[in-house]
């Protein structure tokens, strides 16, 4: 018995270990299931984030380099005319996502990180030609010119159409073509093509 | 497990009235709820490790262009259009839409795979080999089961009430048939009033 138990202790301290707990997100989404098997990129991306009620939100994903958000937010500052203090661009980079149109973007700025939490986002404009995402794109893509960046897009089950295709109208107009979307996970159906091939391929 | 030495008076010396002897306890502990506990535990943060690693969908759309000379043509006979509406509605039509729309038909996500196999299967038999075939061959590493659905296309159609779940479920579907060929187009105004009117009388 006392064996047994031990085992059972160290297979229990390995997976509180070997777990990783997701920070918990600030906007709640229940990505749709795919069966593609590719990982995601943790760093070297952007995420757009579409809530349930369609808002869109942007977020720069880079843990190694902390200096593409004073890039990002300088770009976006000098593009836009927002004349943000330096304060506030130091604010961005513990930003961790921006869901109000530029007009607002100073009042999400001078609170804390740790308070912007509370405040509601409306979310970032976009139309049918790609509205205020557009620039929060092409300051991304310049800051993080010469690396490989992808475009992470993360949208909510219930959310609408016409919202993700005015997210693509946005990367589009930054010559963006290829994107990821972010699903959960799920296995082929079984007699499909697809099941097959993965069943021989194993 | 819990083991009480229970009393055992037999065998021991009478002592004076009034002087107990004192009991002798066990030093073993009971282990099986926190056993017990440790495997809940274990259970839980087995699914939650699993679980909890999310996967990407790739997606390549195309550049606008304005040439029609750089367009994909595609053939007739291979198209297969699917069009998506209010609550997960599904609605597909083979080639073009007729002007009377009596090719139009309703489908739901768990019919419309069957949809697919079929129209494909239907591609692959009518095939006809050509000299672009070799050309197929050649990029799928050699494969001559490549060129045979070249002409199946499926064209995603999702309409302003479509969800962005239906949508990537859809492309899902794609890569669960082996649809080499698929694009994501807006839907016309024509197809549009089509969807509507289905719509309309099915509430």
């Amino acid at each position: 018995m006392t064996p047994f138990v031990d085992v059972a202790f160290l297979i229990l301290t390995f997976f509180i270990m070997a777990t990783k707990f997701k920070p918990p997100d600030p906007v709640e989404v229940n990505t749709p299931k795919s069966v593609s098997p590719t990982e995601l990129p943790e760093s070297n991306a952007t995420l757009i984030t579409i809530d349930k009620e369609g808002k869109v939100y942007f977020t720069v994903l880079s843990q190694k380099d902390r200096s593409v958000y004073t890039e990002v937010i300088n770009t976006v500052n000098s593009s836009r005319n927002l004349g943000l203090t330096d304060a506030e661009k130091a604010n961005y980079s513990q930003t961790y996502l921006v869901g109000v149109s530029f007009g607002q973007l100073k009042q999400l700025l001078d609170l804390p990180a740790n308070q912007q939490k509370t405040l509601k986002q409306p979310g970032i404009p976009v139309d049918t030609t790609g509205g205020d995402l557009t620039y929060w794109i092409q300051a991304a893509k310049s800051a993080f010119a010469g690396t490989r960046l992808q475009y992470l897009i993360k949208g909510d089950n219930n959310s609408k159409y016409p919202v993700f295709k005015n997210v693509i109208a946005a990367l589009k107009k930054n010559d963006v073509y290829k994107y990821n979307l972010i699903t959960a996970p799920e296995d082929a159906p079984p007699g499909t093509e697809l099941y097959e091939e993965r069943r021989k391929a194993k | 497990m819990a083991q009480l030495d229970g009393g055992g008076d037999s065998g021991s010396h009478k002592k004076g009235p009034g002087v107990k002897k004192a009991k002798k306890l066990s030093t073993r502990v009971d282990m099986t709820p926190m056993v017990d506990l440790g495997f809940l535990l274990i259970t839980f943060f087995i699914f939650t490790t699993t679980m909890s690693s999310p996967k990407a969908l790739n997606l390549n759309m195309p550049k606008d262009t304005k040439n029609d000379e750089e367009l994909n043509k595609a053939k007739e006979s291979g198209a297969l259009t699917i069009m998506l509406g209010k609550n997960n509605g599904v609605y597909y039509y083979e080639g073009q839409l007729l002007p009377d729309g009596s090719n139009f038909k309703t489908a739901n996500f768990a019919t419309i795979r069957q949809e697919i196999i079929d129209k494909k299967k239907e591609v692959i038999k009518t095939h006809v080999h050509d000299s672009n075939c070799p050309k197929i061959w050649a990029e799928n590493k050699g494969d001559k089961n490549s060129c045979l659905d070249r002409d199946f296309v499926v064209v995603i159609k999702p309409d302003e009430d479509a969800t962005y779940r239906n949508t990537v479920d859809m492309l899902d579907e794609m890569t669960i048939n082996n649809v080499k060929r698929y694009a994501m187009v807006d839907i016309t105004p024509q197809e549009l009033e089509v969807v509507k009117k289905v719509e309309e009388t099915n509430k």
